[in-house]
């Protein structure tokens, strides 16, 4: 059952065979033993996982079930979730409880989906180590010295574990797709505007979006057909007609053309992740796909353009965390601007100060231009790359992460090493294409290594296709780590 | 020395919606603090903005009224600092590209306000967000806050520094009221705060090109106020100047007991506002279509109403509209050339500007001369300034709120007109009227008071015979060249009749009867 895909699963749900809350007990039971040591979720709430358990057993019962109606999902803790505690791996919200459900929230509550639990992850999202959390990092289940990515680690982390059939996750520069490598599992970050942002606890508002993680491309397909949906609390939120994202799944990849932009084959990819991508791609060749070269000129900026983007939306976003309203405040304080400066000290981390005071200074009087301007520019041009790219080849291939999953605390005293890691997603986020990242064999130390796959705006059903047929033929994707204790 | 002062102003108008800027709260006046605050105004995490139709729709209608150009796109910007009465840590406004640029505002100076025309530009005009409130009574040492009031959509407007005087300030501003209640995109309710002012005033030598060091008066909420503190302030800074003093730019309050302005921040300790565009909201997208259609809606605009009010000549008033459409181009504006020739008021321009103050009681004089007829315009003008506006100005409320209909006034002034009653008569039956006595039909009191002007001749010759014969000595002192005496005669046949003799008959007749008995 642990390996069962979420399709065996609805079936087995469906035909009496298991009930919602013998699922529900059985996963929260893994979750319990395993969280121990991987530290994979913040709050776990037994009673309120086993009373929407029972919701859907009626629903399912009264044969108005939806296809993931009884099936556990673990959700990142930057998802609003009424009457669930809320932090956003931050000391700020430790003790912040929802009044309200995020857009995405609502959408599985109406599938029918059991809640299993909130998801540790870097502070406000900001990290690809899960480090940053004041709930302390999240261990990878490959190898626990080492870290699960981040900042959606503890989803990547708990389906690798087979704690949970599936999760949500937020990515803003590869906070889905890195992880996912990082733990030999699949996620798929969708176009900017798919996925619904209201009550997704704000990071870079202009490249926040939710995606899931999953084991399989088919199963994100269905996790996407519940995520993806127009909001209009969400003014980017994009009005489309809703998609079968399963629908292309068994299409054959004949014709189809792969773009490797040769930026990417260049120095800073390490060998053992660059040998697994070869073979990846060795397979989509057999599978009938096209190889071709492209050039992605503006792709080496994409680490700056985001470190100066990113952190001036959230120097703003971040500000309603001021300690009058909710949150933390602290104890003592002399006067207005006093608790201001003790809240917000005492409440971020070291990792969230330093990037409000970089967004802040990019954004002041005098280095605007310099910097914020001069990055939407650049923002502009890295879109355009991708643009004439995709007049060569349907789909873009390359490595999800330069390095397979790092030692805990190898990297969280060098900001400028950790930021590279996001340095194959950022470009995407930028351009607010899709982008997703599938298992692809192993590196050194036998830790996963993640192929990453980029489409055109709204090609999500084209590249679970893509990902689909080469987990038809190759099986990483359904190796577990070897968890003797559950 | 002679010194000019120049003064821009910065006009915060609250928009009328039912709804706030960014949520669905309601925008309701006077509610329990914070009932009128929901998720996005408290700004909870996660929460987002969705723009308010209306607000757009209002501050188009606005641009269009005053010939500005509307952008479009036009960009929402985040204002950055920290108050903790504004939730977000962050004010939605615009920076860059407002929704509405340029304009001007037409206004008449001088005495009485209609002696010259002058046009006051207008910089711009944006959409952003109120913050809340911060009360700092009540809580012992505590501070507490109402978010009611967050997120109520306003439009701020920024004029160019082209007033010259506290005086022209004040017009400008209370035009700029009467527009925007006008074209009924806000209720301009000054004590509710949806109308509020920054003043920047500096002043410089006549004839000076380059302009003085500007100090700006935050939040003056009344036009007294607003005069009292340019006057304050241009005061001030001409006298620092004659002491061979220097002014430093400042933000500065009015303290309305001691009639000062003091310093708030001066320009170095100035908020850097960090303003970039907002990343939840789309650029701002106006339509060809929503701005035909803004337009067709668009009322008759005040100042086109006082040249039509004041026209003597069809051909005149239209040329002085076609040069209006230079300023503003609203030709497929409903209200646009609004005249027939049977409308001719010919009013005095003292009169169309007290009747064009606001829309109402425009509307209100031309429902009445629409019954009266416009010959008798000038009458009903009279009554409209007069009776009614003196009777509001007594409680200082607008005349959608007066007990006597337009259309109750006009059968009262046609009583006047056909010689029913005299005006004096009328003024005590608009009195009964105000205060609801008899139905307040004009005719019904009439005849239940019995107030029908005697304009019987044979009835008044009867009553001035018993005059005559009852006041033998003031007779003869007419006889004898004392003309004083007739008004005393006049006096006593009106007495005699309560009033209700037509005086232009008295007159007649006693004129005759005496002018007989001189030379008889």
């Amino acid at each position: 059952m642990l390996n069962s895909s979420l399709k065996q699963l609805s079936a087995l749900l469906a035909a009496k065979k298991v009930s919602s809350v013998e699922l529900t007990r059985e996963f929260l039971r893994r979750v319990k033993v395993l969280n121990q040591e991987y530290n994979a979720f913040i709050t776990i709430n037994e009673e309120m996982s086993l009373d929407q358990a029972r919701t859907a057993d009626t629903m399912i019962a009264s044969g108005v079930a939806c296809p993931l109606t009884g099936i556990p999902i673990a959700h990142k803790d930057i998802f609003c979730t009424k009457g669930w505690l809320t932090t956003c791996g931050s000391k700020m919200l430790s003790s912040f409880i929802s009044p309200y459900d995020a857009h995405v929230i609502e959408r599985f509550n109406l599938a029918g989906t059991v809640n299993i639990g909130k998801t540790n992850m870097d502070e406000f999202a900001m990290g690809s180590s899960n480090e940053t959390s004041f709930y302390g990092p999240v261990k990878n289940p490959w190898d626990i010295t080492t870290v699960p990515g981040g900042s959606s680690g503890g989803s990547a982390c708990a389906v690798a574990a087979r704690m949970v059939p599936a999760a949500t996750g937020t990515d803003t520069g590869g906070s889905i797709r890195q992880p996912a490598a990082l733990c030999g599992v699949s996620g798929i970050k969708p176009t900017y505007g798919l996925v619904s942002r209201y009550g997704m606890i704000a990071f870079a508002s202009s490249l926040d979006q939710g995606g899931p993680i999953a084991k399989s491309a088919a199963d994100l397909a269905l996790m996407l057909n519940v995520m993806v949906g127009f909001d209009a609390r969400d003014s980017t939120s994009l009005l489309r007609d809703q998609e079968d994202y399963a629908r292309d799944l068994e299409k054959p990849l004949e014709g189809l053309r792969i773009g490797l932009p040769k930026e990417y084959f260049a120095e800073g990819m390490s060998e053992d992740v660059s040998r697994a991508v070869d073979a990846a791609i060795v397979e989509y060749n057999k599978l009938g796909a096209k190889i071709v070269e492209v050039s992605l000129p503006n792709t080496k900026l994409s680490i700056p353009v985001y470190y100066v983007l990113a952190p001036a939306e959230a120097s703003s976003n971040l500000s309603r965390f001021d300690g009058v309203r909710y949150g933390h405040r602290a104890l003592e304080y002399a006067d207005l601007n006093d608790m201001y400066q003790k809240s917000r000290t005492q409440g971020f981390g070291a990792e969230v100060k330093r990037r409000i005071l970089i967004g802040t200074y990019v954004l002041s009087h005098g280095y605007y231009d310099a910097y914020y301007i001069k990055a939407q520019k650049l923002r502009r041009l890295i879109a355009q790359d991708f643009a004439e790219v995709f007049k060569q080849c349907e789909i873009i291939m390359g490595p999800t992460s330069p390095t397979v999953a790092f030692a805990l605390g190898e990297k969280s005293s060098d900001p400028l090493q950790m930021y590279l890691s996001d340095t194959y997603t950022a470009a995407a986020s930028l351009a607010g294409l899709p982008g997703m990242s599938i298992p692809a064999g192993f590196g050194n130390g036998n830790r996963p290594v993640g192929l990453h796959i980029i489409g055109n705006y709204f090609s999500e059903a084209q590249m679970l296709n893509v990902a689909h047929q080469y987990q038809q033929v190759m099986d990483w994707h359904t190796q577990m780590p070897d968890i003797t204790k559950a | 020395m002679t010194w000019e002062i120049v003064i821009g102003l910065e006009v915060h108008t609250q928009l009328l919606t039912q709804s706030k800027i960014f949520s669905g709260a309601s925008t309701v006046f006077g509610g329990t603090p914070n009932a009128q605050a929901c998720a996005v105004d408290i700004a909870l995490p996660g929460v987002l903005p969705v723009l308010n139709r209306v607000a757009v729709e209002r501050a188009v209608k606005f641009g269009l009224a005053v010939g500005a150009k509307i952008n479009s796109p036009s960009i929402f910007a985040r204002k950055n600092y920290f108050y903790p009465d504004l939730p977000k840590g962050y004010q939605i406004s615009q920076y860059e590209l407002p929704i509405v640029e340029g304009g001007c505002i037409k206004i008449l100076t001088g005495r009485d306000n209609n002696e010259r025309e002058k046009i006051v530009r207008l910089t711009r005009a944006h959409l952003e967000e109120d913050a809340g409130k911060s009360l700092h009574e009540d809580f012992h040492g505590m501070t507490g806050i109402d978010l009611n009031r967050a997120g109520t959509p306003l439009l701020e407007i920024v004029s160019e520094p082209d007033m010259r005087s506290s005086m022209e300030a004040v017009t400008f501003a209370k035009t700029l009221h009467s527009l925007v209640r006008w074209i009924g995109i806000s209720d301009g309710n000054m004590e509710e705060g949806s109308f509020r002012c920054d003043a920047n005033v500096s002043v410089r030598r006549l004839g000076d090109d380059k302009l003085g060091t500007r100090r700006e008066i935050k939040n003056l909420n009344s036009f007294r106020f607003l005069q009292q503190a340019i006057d304050y302030e241009s005061g001030l800074q001409i006298s620092i100047l004659e002491n061979g003093g220097k002014i430093r730019q400042a933000t500065v309050l009015f303290d309305a007991d001691k009639r000062e302005t003091h310093v708030m921040r001066s320009k170095e300790d100035a908020h850097d506002y960090r303003y970039f565009p907002d990343p939840d909201l789309l650029p701002l997208e106006i339509s060809q279509d929503l701005i035909n259609e803004i337009m067709k809606s668009m009322p008759e605009l005040p100042m086109w109403r006082y040249y039509r009010f004041i026209a003597r000549d069809v051909d005149k008033y239209k040329l002085l509209i076609e040069k209006q459409t230079d300023i503003y181009p609203l030709q497929q504006s409903s209200a646009y050339l609004k005249f027939g020739v049977e409308e001719i008021y010919a009013l005095s321009k003292y009169d169309a500007t007290m009747l064009t103050a606001d829309k109402s009681t425009a509307d209100y004089f031309e429902e009445v001369v629409e019954i009266v007829g416009s010959k008798n315009a000038k009458l009903c003008a009279n009554w409209v300034i007069g009776e009614v506006a003196a009777r509001l100005n007594q409680n200082n409320e607008y005349i959608t709120i007066s007990p006597v209909s337009a259309k109750q006034l006009a059968e009262l002034i046609l009583r006047i007109c056909d010689g029913t009653i005299s005006g004096k008569i009328a003024k005590d039956i608009f009195g009964a009227m105000w205060h609801g006595e008899h139905g307040s039909s004009a005719d019904t009191i009439i005849e239940e008071k019995g107030l029908r002007q005697i304009s019987n001749s044979d009835e008044i010759r009867r009553l001035v015979d018993v005059v005559l014969i009852d006041n033998p000595h003031q007779v003869s002192d007419f006889c004898k060249g004392k003309e004083k005496a007739f008004n005393f005669l006049v006096g006593q046949v009106m007495k005699v009749t309560k009033g209700k003799a037509s005086p232009a008959k008295v007159n007649e007749i006693l004129q005759e009867k005496l002018d007989r008995k001189k030379h008889g």
